[in-house]
């Protein structure tokens, strides 16, 4: 096990264009499951890539359990990874491909059938070890590629969104056991991914990156309830936060926390809103709505109602709504960074 | 869907000119060369008598066609050896951008694109007795004496070597973008978890990138030696099958015999030898790209 470290690391793919990963200075815990999340070009995965060994970063420096691993080809730095397309050894067996990394650091062949039987007997792939990964279903080559990246022991797992190609239903289940894996085996690990989701659900703590940049590192709790910013307070939450333009401020309120004011105990800031679509998904309803107030012009909301709560609200209406005053987070208009709360008069 | 009159004689029709034309240069000639290795035909002769395996029989004797049997198997061996190791070589030097690769494609292509008579003329010079500049190199580098140079065409394990040599940089342009398409199929996921995996370059070479390329090997490897065992243009320009017969392989044997020889019987026997081999190189080499075929 150990800890990994990142020191401005920075990876720029053409010259004089803005980098893929721009100063990024990390450090995980030991045995923790790091989660980096971004959309699609977020630099997540070359950020990931570099701690692998596969990219060289154009300046700074990576650490692996203390060690300086920078110039250091990806088999020195006792890592295990996992791809998104799992990549498999498609020539091979499943046991050729569990026993490959044995191979490579040339462990003593008598030593390697207990320890293919170990990791595949861990993942529940025993009965598979005979058969090509062509003739396995997607969960299984998923368990095959975390079965090889575990066989030789690793220090640092790196996973790079190995659940994008499962369906739905097997993503859920694959998250929970993932997990549970995690917790059995304490490796410190880094996981990457652009679902919220998963990154909410696994995560001890989450990186949120966009545009190569580090926006904010917290626990799911901290960057859900506490954003440092306005990206990542739109980008986590589905639907996401409302921002509100008020003034010199911009004021953010999660869709949960938008409720008509009967419901709503303690101080609360009203909103005076036109209804201009209702979703029912069930377990809840989805309230499109616009603030009816000259001042704040025409702004759209979004609330979202529990089901246990039976107010009647139907589309067109205008509705008397609230959000409870600690519930309200402030952002600067330039730079949308997290700023003072203040007292708000919108009525 | 109903099949109409037109439909039934459309399809016919489009392909009716592409089956004269295999039928015409390749079929009849095919169909002749039997005819011929049993007959008694010369270039000069009327008649056709039947004369069964006699021709066979007289080829086998003849120690300048054993000869040359024996150099199309060196030949074909030699060369496709030189040429798939080469080809692995330089289509993995070429995966990856560097400065200049287009470049550098460009000449490993030339030897292909560039008509073969004028490469192999352009050889006949490199390697002549007097003007070669490989002599003149290895004279000025002190490795040979000025008056006793090496007579690459005029000896006849050398002259071997040269024909091997020639005939495998010209089959290498195309071996290599076979073999550069294979490689390039390959997603780069896999090499890359081989390096997370701890495999080193031969490793990962070795045990993961050739076996995944082994039906395009087979591929590349059919091809050369179906167009390395037929063919005759370098051993024809460069010694035409001397010194002493040293260099002939059966192509050239067959076209020396039948049409420059004037024994069309003989020449036909004599390339009749090539098709149970080729027969079975093409059955074995489709054999192999089957059953190594991967997801």
């Amino acid at each position: 096990m150990a800890i990994v470290e990142t020191k401005d690391l920075t990876k720029v793919f053409k010259q004089g264009q803005l980098g893929a990963v721009n100063d990024v200075n990390l450090l995980t815990r030991e045995g923790e499951f790091m989660v980096f999340l971004g959309p699609s070009g977020s630099g997540k995965t070359t950020l990931l890539r570099m701690i692998a060994g596969l990219e060289e970063p154009t300046r700074g420096d990576v650490l692996i359990g203390g060690r300086v691993v920078t110039r250091l080809p990806p088999r020195e730095r006792r890592i295990a990874m996992v791809f998104q397309s799992y990549a498999l050894y498609p020539h091979l067996s499943v046991y050729k491909n569990i026993a490959f990394p044995l191979r490579a650091q040339k462990v003593p062949k008598a030593e390697r059938g207990p320890k293919v039987e170990w990791a595949a007997g861990l993942l529940g792939i025993g009965e598979l070890l005979d058969r090509k990964p062509r003739e396995l279903s997607g969960g299984e080559r998923q368990r095959v590629a975390l079965a090889r990246a575990i066989v030789r022991e690793p220090s640092v797992f790196l996973l790079d969104e190995p659940l994008s190609n499962l369906d739905a239903k097997l993503r859920a289940s694959a998250r929970e056991e993932l997990t549970q894996f995690h917790k059995r085996i304490g490796t410190t690990t880094i996981y990457v991914t652009h679902d919220q989701v998963e990154a909410m659900a696994m995560g001890d703590r989450i990186v949120v990156l966009n545009k190569g940049l580090v926006r904010q590192v917290g626990t799911p709790r901290e960057v859900y309830d506490e954003p440092a910013d306005t990206f990542v307070a739109t980008f986590l939450g589905s639907p996401p936060m409302n921002l509100i333009d008020h003034g010199d401020v911009l004021v953010g309120f999660r869709p949960e926390h938008l409720l008509p004011t009967a419901l709503i105990e303690g101080p609360a800031v009203a909103i005076t809103a036109r209804v201009t679509g209702v979703e029912y998904l069930g377990n809840e309803r989805v309230l499109y709505a616009r603030i009816q107030d000259g001042r704040f012009g025409d702004q759209r909301l979004i609330g979202r109602l529990p089901s246990v709560y039976r107010v009647e609200v139907d589309e067109g209406e205008v509705v008397a709504l609230g959000v409870p005053e600690r519930n309200l987070r402030f952002f600067t208009k330039d730079g949308g960074r997290r700023t003072e709360p203040r007292g708000l008069a919108w009525q | 869907m109903a099949v109409t009159r037109q439909d039934r004689w459309l399809g016919p029709a489009m392909f009716a000119p592409a089956l004269l034309y295999i039928a015409g240069l390749v079929g009849v000639p095919l169909v002749l060369a039997f005819l011929y290795s049993v007959g008694d035909v010369t270039v000069g002769s009327v008649g056709y008598h039947f004369v069964g395996l006699a021709n066979f029989r007289s080829v086998l004797q003849n120690p300048a066609f054993r000869g040359a049997l024996w150099h199309s198997f060196v030949f074909t061996i030699a060369a496709q050896l030189i040429v798939i190791v080469g080809a692995n070589v330089l289509a993995l030097a070429l995966r990856n951008p560097f400065r200049g690769r287009g470049l550098v494609r460009f000449l490993t292509l030339l030897p292909w694109v560039a008509p073969i008579s004028l490469g192999a003329i352009g050889w006949k010079w490199i390697l002549d007795s007097i003007y070669s500049v490989v002599n003149w190199a290895l004279v000025s580098l002190h490795l040979v004496k000025p008056f006793d140079t090496p007579m690459w065409l005029g000896e006849p394990s050398l002259a071997m070597i040269s024909v091997i040599l020639v005939h495998a940089w010209r089959m290498l342009p195309f071996s290599t973008v076979i073999l550069l398409a294979g490689l390039t199929a390959i997603p780069r996921d896999i090499p890359e978890a081989a390096a997370v995996d701890g495999a080193g370059f031969w490793r990962t070479h070795f045990e993961i990138t050739l076996p995944m390329m082994r039906p395009i090997i087979s591929v590349a490897l059919l091809f050369g030696i179906v167009f390395t065992f037929t063919d005759m243009t370098v051993v024809y320009i460069l010694t035409r099958g001397g010194p002493y017969d040293s260099t002939h392989v059966v192509p050239s044997y067959a076209f020396f015999a039948g049409i420059l020889g004037g024994s069309l019987a003989e020449g036909a026997a004599a390339s009749i030898f090539l098709v149970p081999i080729l027969v079975l190189v093409a059955w074995a080499m489709l054999r192999v790209a089957h059953r190594s075929e991967v997801v």
